[in-house]
């Protein structure tokens, strides 16, 4: 994070979501730091309940509170998402910062036909005449690949597939040029051909339009095709950090190196790597480094301190105290 | 020696419910959902076979079909030589001990309502597989078969984790005694570091049980890992099969290849095979009410000629266990 | 078959540390009983609800005075030490009327509302699971006795059969089949759809056990609440045919009887009347903000 400051779209720190129980104070978030540079594809890729999807959506304040409390900073061109009030972030959210969701039909208005959705969408943050803005729809859903664009404007969500409705997500989010988009399993729902065309639709989009994109996946071989940077997260934190190429050559923290060693190869080895056990619940986590019970090079103090990320090379850095030592 | 399972020409077609109407309207044919369209393969006993397409290729189905779940359209199915097609209920008990299923969800393949021991114990009691007092014991040896421990046979499902879950899904499976496995998505809907430990319990108990799995997956790597030899399913038709190794080095057919080649693997972080869109399929998958005539894959297919559109191919065998159902390679 | 004794797979996954464990059954009902007590309505409504059960119970103990006895004060008293609840026309003592008034109530609610449940949870199971022609038949059936309004049903019934507990009973029962059929049916359409049914077929399990053991256990928790609710509308139904003349005979001391009775004297005695009224609203009241209660810590539809 020393290279080019002024590069710098997005950056998150201490980011803490907690949730009031019956037990207690839980932390599903805690102490997220990170940044996003101008037209950088950044992974965020974790386990389910790792807290990635709860960490993207409390940058935007898109978690409930109460029952949920966030604290941190996260600066968006100079300004402090968090503390803005609730018109001014609802005029960055979807102007300046597009979201896009796992599922695509779920986040299209049924009722509407999709070429006004995508036209409502540019409306609400565009002060330009609707005449050009309805030029607009037809151009832009062509450019995210939908065929016969003009006619399909005309038709409504349940006529689209899964894929072509996430284009349509896709057409929506660029649709008023945000300088970030973030994308929260995007082509989780849909199968392998079809998550190939729109990855590399937003791909060449993010190239084209020099929109960064903070891409949330459970996935490792869509991080590692997708994104410059990688953020690994477990049990709230961010345990490993770096460019992509690193993090799948050299990864520093065991618990990367787990999870890539869990992966089917396609040489067709014999047996899989495996990590022992689960991640914990937030109820039960443990003490000092939160991977420690199942860490297959766990040391007594790993029970004790809780390991801050530190460097483990050139912009890589690691949550491990076995890391630099 | 026999196969475990054979196969034969399996049709499934569901028809379309249009309706009291339409039904009553004379002389209309109805209109049919080809999920299975002549659908042939074998098992042999100790063997995996992987099936692998992506979503409405009738890959489930197949599998929903070989256990009797529903009915066939035509076909015939055998199982150690026996046709069990056309068999009433009661003629299907051995059957339903020798061939189990394992689910993909592991959260709602088990009842919410019953303790691990009652859901691993209830088939082998309704079978009288064992004696009532010996249950118990049995249901220990499944449990720690599958990597649980005795402790576990109180809890309710909603106190495991997803791996633990679908651990005990093995384990009811296992309690009969089965020959067969169907594994439909068994891995899906797990995280990675769980997903792994699965695939590899289940390797492991193969060996050790000498069981057969058919393993339904859209997941290329995880049918990689797991298959001796793999059936990849494209609409409703079987496009190629062939042994795991060489498939996966030499394939032939232009949709296993575009499967292949749409995989994200991970790479070396420099180039991206989202930067070379003209290697991906393009377009989508065709209803499967309405299909074109000839080859379902060529409206899609990079390689595609005339007589593609003219009729369907049939599997052939290129090479020895390699067969695949495209002109190109005849 | 081969035996699997003794075989014992060395378990890749190493030993697998259980996630926060959640407590067993009894503290699963320490659990709902958190819940439940978060909303105070639900606790008054259960209160309530206890005292009915307490006082019929114990009516034989808790009443001053025989309910059936003329005479034991003047006609027509109002509320005094001596008679809580003053007495009524002939001379009975009002509050012995009511608390064993309390007693017929419930019997009737509970006893009508169990013999609906058992009635409507079989139809809708069977409706519902085999699907088909009987699920048409059954549910056509239901929709007639569901338009049909409870308590015209329960006159005609009454008309045919004649007057009595039994038969109040049976009327407001049959009355009540319907909704419990629906709502059963609506779930076990669900439920039949679940992988552990299918597992549990492909087991081998025949119909019969798969509806008792898979199927029903995984629906009750809404039929509990729909029993809970329909107890106050069988209540109120059997106190409307009371009212009317149509319960039990006189001069058994039936809530709505007593009602009706005081019209005669509602300027002059207005207690008559307006007490058994009051226990009549108390009772159902309660047990509806009970059975709120308990539909939103048990129905798992609307947790989450």
């Amino acid at each position: 994070m020393t290279e080019d400051q002024s590069d710098v779209i997005l950056e998150v720190r201490n980011l803490v979501v907690e949730f009031s129980s019956e037990d207690g104070p839980l932390r599903a978030v805690d102490g997220v730091s990170f940044a996003v540079r101008r037209g950088e594809i950044v992974g965020l890729v974790g386990e389910s309940g790792a807290g990635k999807t709860l960490t993207s959506e409390a940058m935007l304040r898109l978690v409930r509170c109460p029952p949920g409390r966030i604290s941190g900073e996260v600066r968006f061109r100079g300004q402090n998402l968090l503390a803005l009030d609730e018109p001014a972030l609802a005029g960055i959210r979807g102007k300046e910062i597009a979201m896009i969701f796992q599922n695509p039909g779920a986040s299209l208005n049924p009722v509407f036909r999709v070429g006004d959705q995508l036209l409502e969408a540019m409306r609400l943050h565009l002060r330009e005449p609707a005449r050009s803005l309805r030029e607009r729809v037809g151009e832009i859903l062509g450019r995210v690949g939908i065929p016969s664009a003009a006619t399909r404007a005309r038709d409504y969500p349940h006529q689209f597939s899964g894929g072509m409705a996430q284009r349509v997500m896709i057409g929506i989010g660029i649709s008023c040029v945000p300088s970030l988009l973030i994308a929260d399993e995007p082509t989780t729902a849909l199968d392998v051909t079809i998550q190939a065309q729109v990855l590399a639709l937003l791909r060449s989009l993010a190239r084209e339009l020099g929109v960064a994109v903070l891409l949330v996946s459970h996935d490792l071989g869509i991080i590692s095709q997708m994104c410059h940077r990688v953020l690994v997260m477990y049990a709230g934190r961010i345990v490993e950090e770096a460019d992509v190429a690193t993090i799948f050559r050299a990864p520093a923290h065991p618990y990367t190196r787990g999870l890539i060693d869990c992966l089917p190869r396609m040489d067709g080895s014999a047996r899989l790597g495996t990590i022992a056990g689960v991640m914990p619940g937030l109820r039960s986590l443990p003490s000092g480094c939160p991977f420690h019970p199942r860490c297959p090079l766990a040391e007594p103090r790993c029970a004790e301190e809780a390991p801050k990320l530190r460097s483990a090379g050139d912009h890589h850095s690691a949550a491990c105290l076995l890391v630099g030592t | 020696m026999a196969p475990l399972l054979e196969v034969r020409d399996l049709v499934k077609h569901f028809p379309l419910d249009g309706g009291m109407l339409t039904r009553l309207l004379p002389g209309r044919p109805g209109r049919v959902v080809h999920a299975v369209d002549g659908v042939s393969f074998v098992v042999e006993p100790g063997e995996t076979l992987g099936l692998v397409g992506e979503s409405g290729c009738g890959k489930t189905t197949t599998s929903r079909l070989i256990l009797r779940a529903i009915e066939p359209t035509a076909g015939r199915i055998f199982f150690e030589a026996q046709e069990i097609t056309g068999l009433s209920p009661a003629e299907l008990l051995p059957f339903r001990r020798k061939a189990q299923i394992v689910f993909q969800d592991p959260y709602t393949s088990l009842n919410p309502r019953m303790t691990v021991e009652r859901i691993v114990g209830e088939p082998i009691l309704v079978h009288r597989l064992v004696a009532s007092g010996e249950l118990r014991a049995r249901v220990r040896t499944l449990l720690e078969m599958v990597g649980l421990q005795s402790e576990h046979a109180a809890r309710y499902p909603h106190e495991l984790s997803g791996g633990q879950r679908q651990r005990v899904g093995i384990a009811r499976a296992l309690g009969l005694g089965p020959r067969l496995i169907v594994a439909d998505e068994a891995v899906s809907a797990l995280d990675v570091s769980v997903r792994s430990q699965i695939l590899n319990l289940m390797t492991a108990l193969r060996e050790r049980l000498h069981l057969s799995y058919l393993f339904v997956s859209h997941d290329l790597s995880v049918i990689r890992f797991v298959s001796h030899r793999v059936a990849v399913m494209y609409l409703g038709r079987l496009a190629e099969v062939a042994p795991a190794d060489e498939l996966f080095k030499r394939p032939l057919h232009p949709y296993t290849q575009a499967l292949m080649a749409a995989i994200p693997t991970i790479g070396d972080g420099r180039a991206s095979i989202f930067d070379q869109p003209e290697r991906l399929l393009e377009g989508e998958l065709p209803n499967p009410i309405d299909l074109p005539r000839g080859c379902r894959f060529a409206g899609r297919c990079p390689f595609r000629f005339d007589r593609c559109a003219e009729a369907e191919p049939e599997l052939k065998e290129v090479e020895t266990g390699h067969t695949v159902a495209c002109y190109l390679y005849e | 078959m081969r035996t699997l004794d003794g075989l014992t797979v060395e378990s890749p996954g190493v030993t697998v540390p259980t996630p926060a464990a959640e407590p067993g059954a009894a503290a699963g009902i320490g659990r709902w009983w958190r819940r439940f007590a978060r909303s105070k309505g639900a606790v008054f409504g259960l209160a309530v609800f206890l005292a009915i059960v307490v006082m019929a119970v114990f009516a034989g103990v808790l009443a001053p005075y025989d309910p059936l006895t003329q005479g034991v004060g003047a006609p027509l008293e109002k509320p005094s030490l001596a008679h809580w609840a003053g007495t009524d026309s002939f001379g009975r003592d009002m509050l012995s009327r009511i608390i064993y008034g309390a007693r017929i109530a419930l019997i009737v609610g509970i006893v009508a509302v169990l013999l609906a449940l058992v009635a409507g949870v079989t139809l809708g199971l069977v409706a519902g699971y085999y699907g088909g022609v009987l699920d048409a038949v059954i549910m056509r059936v239901m929709d007639a006795l569901f338009a049909f309004p409870i308590i015209i049903l329960a006159i005609a019934m009454m008309a045919i059969m004649g007057f009595g507990v039994t038969n109040v009973i049976i009327a407001v029962g049959v009355g009540f089949i319907a909704p419990f059929a629906r709502v059963t049916r609506g779930d076990v359409l669900a439920v039949k759809e679940e992988p552990y049914i299918e597992a549990a077929r492909l087991a081998g399990i025949g119909n019969l056990p798969i509806i008792f053991r898979h199927v029903l256990p995984n629906v009750l928790a809404p039929i509990i609440v729909q029993g809970a609710l329909r107890v106050s509308g069988a209540i109120i139904t059997e106190a409307g045919l009371s009212f009317l003349g149509l319960g039990p005979p006189p001069p058994t001391p039936v809530w709505g009887s007593m009602i009706a009775e005081g019209r005669n004297f509602i300027v002059m005695a207005p207690h008559i009347s307006t007490i058994p009224g009051v226990a009549l609203m108390l009772t159902v009241v309660g047990l509806n903000l009970f059975g709120d209660g308990l539909r939103d810590t048990l129905d798992p539809r609307l947790r989450r």
